[in-house]
């Protein structure tokens, strides 16, 4: 039998020596699932997440941590005492042999340590350093403690996040988005920097904001204040908006909540949905079934004359109230998949862990399994975010036991070396 | 100045701001981004071309404060599809592109007559990158979606909310601005692998799978220990599992609806909250470890929320910083935009000129370059704006053509 070829990674053949805490490791995973070649440098008491829970049944352990597991795959992993000179020299070299020095460490220890961007940059002047830090380097509030929460609230996302009653506090969304967004632009700014240099250009030293990461990941919070001098305000599971806008979220007959979307607006959405009760034999019990029959006959919809139309407004609440029925007697999966079917935006609530059984992600191959010999068993983990036919994402490998790689990078290392 | 990207071309079918801020952010590194309108309909098909904010009372096409922000640095052209001239045109556009980009649901662009096959055979090389909600292939790939179906569908609407609450979900569409991440990304790998292996490739980006890709723990923690989100007390998203830390959340200040995020990370920085409070409980020994602060976070939120309530959001944050714990006021856009000394001073609000608008300022970028550092200065293109620059100066097409099939309503 015959494996068959596996086809390299877009970023086959670019190094990457990572020196990250939580803010920049996803930064190092993207580049790495892409083929890079990220070499994670730890102490010898292993990366500070490798403490992070979940653990695989709840047992603490350096290598049970699914956080690191998570954020490390398809990285290769040394340990460095970096308290030694001779050890800070070896990552000194090894820095010599990178296209990419991705780190967020605190400025001060980088000097301690010599690794200042001048310093770098002359035994290799191709490299691109990529500092990713809360504020920005040199930046007023560079010296803030800071974590994903006090980002994303000083940052502009909490503010729009949240509940239309505001005796509630602001949210500010799960998952650590807050430095996941600043190693999205560590990534894109790094391959900016590549291209540069495979167009001949040199390298360069890139200084990565995850407080202005967020200020600029927030849509209309942001521009309704430059264009307009308006502020947003916070509503129940949709936009933030500067005037009140209607609910779109329902409780579907199973107690998940679907996303109603956008209501009927057009006369064929009026006969979809009047079919939709129709099939369902809710006609009856639909007391505004008259104003979607009359949604149906009406050939123009002017939004501009709704303040003054009293029968479209009646028309576009039957619709609107149409939907929250359809929401509150179906489950919610049948509610999105039906109301997909016949055209409508809307869509099912799903807690993360239940998209990987949703059948459509499992047809494009979303769920990947990833194998764990040491613990002799397979994890589903998340899997692709794009799917390049030529260049694929792939795990390449779960995350590096502690030093895992030391051999071999060492090895290659003292080759170059001599 | 040359940017890193302005030896780059990207014919650009994208809009709203999914696909719109994918060549924006290439277009501050200097990529010709040529951004494609049709005519008849005067660009519509992306909404926010004419949407609010606006500046003043002028209303219609050229005054969507969205529409500029989202389109900066970018050349616009007409050009209308429907007609065989106009896609004579545009293979003579993609023909000399080194990308074409695209949000449309999927299968427009194959029924215009450009899906990747189509692209190729104008040009080998060409990187195509696609980018709707599902992607391309698999049972919903006709659905339809836009940002807060993306999140819904991905996991991240339920993600964000609190106890005992339907989800609060995202405020505005987080996924509109990640999914152009993720474009961009695309974008530029596919380049690097065409840089080093000579070959183009399809990339198709479906954002709910971006979406998903996003709350890696929580789903391990299912796949792995059957633990799933959706349980009982859960999701509290002001909390902080990962690690254990508490108290953690955002706590109210003294005056209506103004607030504090606090975060304290280990037993020093409780000893240092307990220090800078001087309050009673701050004492209690049962708050003395996180074991304890963990078991009685209710109680510890409650205690610490009567304290925030004295004292204003800046001045409660302040008084924490100086002891060395995370804390930051919920910022309001006006206070983050004109009043944050660490945003005025990063540069992050640029002002951008717009031929109808005059000077608006519109979001930065949260990066600088040492030696190809991001430009943004030219507001979004009026319709048609460029379209000398691109049939004329670039294409090598006539004065009088030009004229000719602005006419025939070509262009």
């Amino acid at each position: 039998m015959t494996t068959p070829p596996v086809a390299s990674g877009a970023l086959e053949g670019v190094r990457v020596v990572e020196l990250c805490d939580d803010l920049g490791a996803f930064a190092g995973k993207l580049l790495a699932d892409m083929g890079a070649d990220v070499i994670k440098v730890e102490a010898p008491a292993g990366d500070p997440t490798r403490a992070y829970p979940p653990f695989v049944d709840d047992e603490p352990n350096p290598e049970r941590s699914l956080y690191f597991w998570h954020y490390n795959t398809s990285k290769a992993s040394v340990t460095l005492d970096l308290r030694e000179a001779a050890e800070q020299e070896r990552l000194r070299a090894l820095i010599q042999s990178a296209d990419i020095f991705l780190e967020s460490q605190p400025p001060e220890r980088l000097s301690a340590l010599g690794l200042e961007y001048d310093a770098l940059r002359t035994a290799n002047p191709g490299l691109i350093m990529v500092s990713v830090s809360p504020f920005g380097r040199g930046m007023p509030r560079a010296d803030e403690a800071s974590t994903d929460l006090t980002i994303l609230a000083g940052g502009g996302p909490a503010w729009s996040c949240g509940y239309d009653d505001h005796s509630m506090p602001p949210v500010r969304g799960g998952g650590n988005q807050g430095y996941q967004t600043a190693s999205h632009f560590a990534v894109m700014s790094a391959l900016v920097a590549l291209l540069h240099r495979d167009a001949g250009g040199p390298g360069q030293h890139i200084d990565v904001n995850a407080h202005a990461a967020a200020n600029v990941t927030t849509e209309a919070g942001s521009y309704t204040w430059l264009v307009a001098q308006q502020t947003v305000q916070r509503q129940t599971g949709r936009h933030a908006g500067v005037n009140p806008s209607m609910p779109s979220q329902i409780k579907c007959a199973d107690g998940r909540y679907a996303n109603t979307g956008i209501p009927p607006r057009r006369p064929e959405s009026f006969r979809a949905v009047h079919e939709w009760l129709e099939s369902l034999g809710l006609v009856e019990e639909f007391l505004e079934a008259p104003l979607l029959q009359e949604g149906m006959r009406r050939e123009r919809f002017d939004m501009s004359m709704i303040a003054q139309d009293e029968e479209l407004q009646a028309i576009f609440g039957a619709g609107r109230a149409a939907m929250n029925l359809l929401a509150s007697k179906l489950p919610a999966y049948e509610f999105f998949t039906g109301g997909q079917a016949r055209g409508f935006q809307i869509g099912i609530i799903y807690a993360p862990e239940e998209v990987l059984e949703d059948p459509h992600f499992v047809a494009r191959g979303f769920p990947v399994e990833v194998d764990h010999p040491e613990l002799d068993r397979t994890v589903t983990y998340p899997g692709a975010p794009y799917q390049f036919e030529r260049s694929p994402w792939r795990i390449r490998r779960r995350a590096p036991l502690l030093g895992e790689d030391n051999e071999r990078v060492f090895r290659e290392l003292g080759a170059t070396e001599s | 100045m040359p940017g890193a990207l302005s030896h780059l071309r990207i014919c650009d079918f994208t809009g709203q701001l999914a696909g719109a801020g994918a060549t924006r952010f290439l277009a501050a590194f200097g990529a010709q981004v040529i951004r494609i309108e049709d005519p008849v309909n005067e660009g519509r098909w992306d909404i926010l071309r004419g949407m609010a904010p606006h500046v003043d009372e002028r209303r219609g096409i050229e005054f969507g404060g969205s529409f500029n922000n989202h389109n900066v640095e970018k050349l616009g052209v007409t050009l209308s599809l429907r007609t065989e001239r106009g896609k004579e045109l545009l293979r003579e556009l993609v023909a000399v592109s080194d990308v074409v980009a695209e949000n449309f649901s999927s299968g427009v662009m194959e029924r215009l007559g450009f899906d990747y096959d189509a692209l190729r055979a104008l040009r080998e090389d060409v990187i195509y990158v696609s980018n709707c909600g599902f992607g391309h292939s698999g049972p919903y790939r006709d659905f339809k979606t836009w940002g807060p179906i993306v999140q819904a569908i991905s996991g991240l609407t339920f993600s964000s909310g609190l106890p005992d609450q339907p989800p609060a979900g995202w405020g505005y569409s987080y996924m509109d601005h990640t999914g152009a991440y993720y474009m961009a990304i695309a974008i530029l790998m596919a380049l690097r692998h065409r840089n080093r292996t000579g070959e183009g490739q399809w990339v198709d980006l479906g954002c709910t799978e971006a979406g998903a890709s996003l709350n890696g723990p929580a789903i391990l923690d299912y796949t792995v220990n059957g633990r799933p989100l959706r349980r009982e007390g859960s999701p509290n998203s002001n909390r902080h599992e990962y690690p254990a830390m508490a108290p953690h959340g955002i706590y109210p200040s003294h005056e209506d609806d103004t607030w504090v995020a606090i975060a304290c990370r280990d037993d020093r920085d409780w000893a240092a909250i307990a220090g800078a409070s001087g309050e009673v409980w701050a004492g209690d020994e049962r708050f003395a470890a996180l074991a304890g602060r963990l078991a009685g976070s209710d109680e510890l939120d409650e205690l610490v929320a009567d304290w925030t309530r004295a004292r204003g959001n800046f001045e409660t944050a302040a008084l924490l910083q100086g002891v060395g714990v995370p804390a930051a006021a919920v910022q309001r856009p006006e206070e983050r935009i004109d009043q944050d000394a660490n945003t005025e001073a990063w540069g992050l609000w640029p002002t951008v000129t717009h031929r109808e608008m005059g000077d608006v300022r519109v979001d930065g970028l949260p990066v600088h370059l040492s030696e190809t550092d991001w430009q943004i200065a030219r507001g979004a293109p009026c319709l048609g704006e460029h379209n000398e620059e691109v049939f004329g100066e670039l294409l090598g097409h006539s004065a009088e053509e030009i004229a000719a099939l602005t006419e025939e309503g070509v262009l």
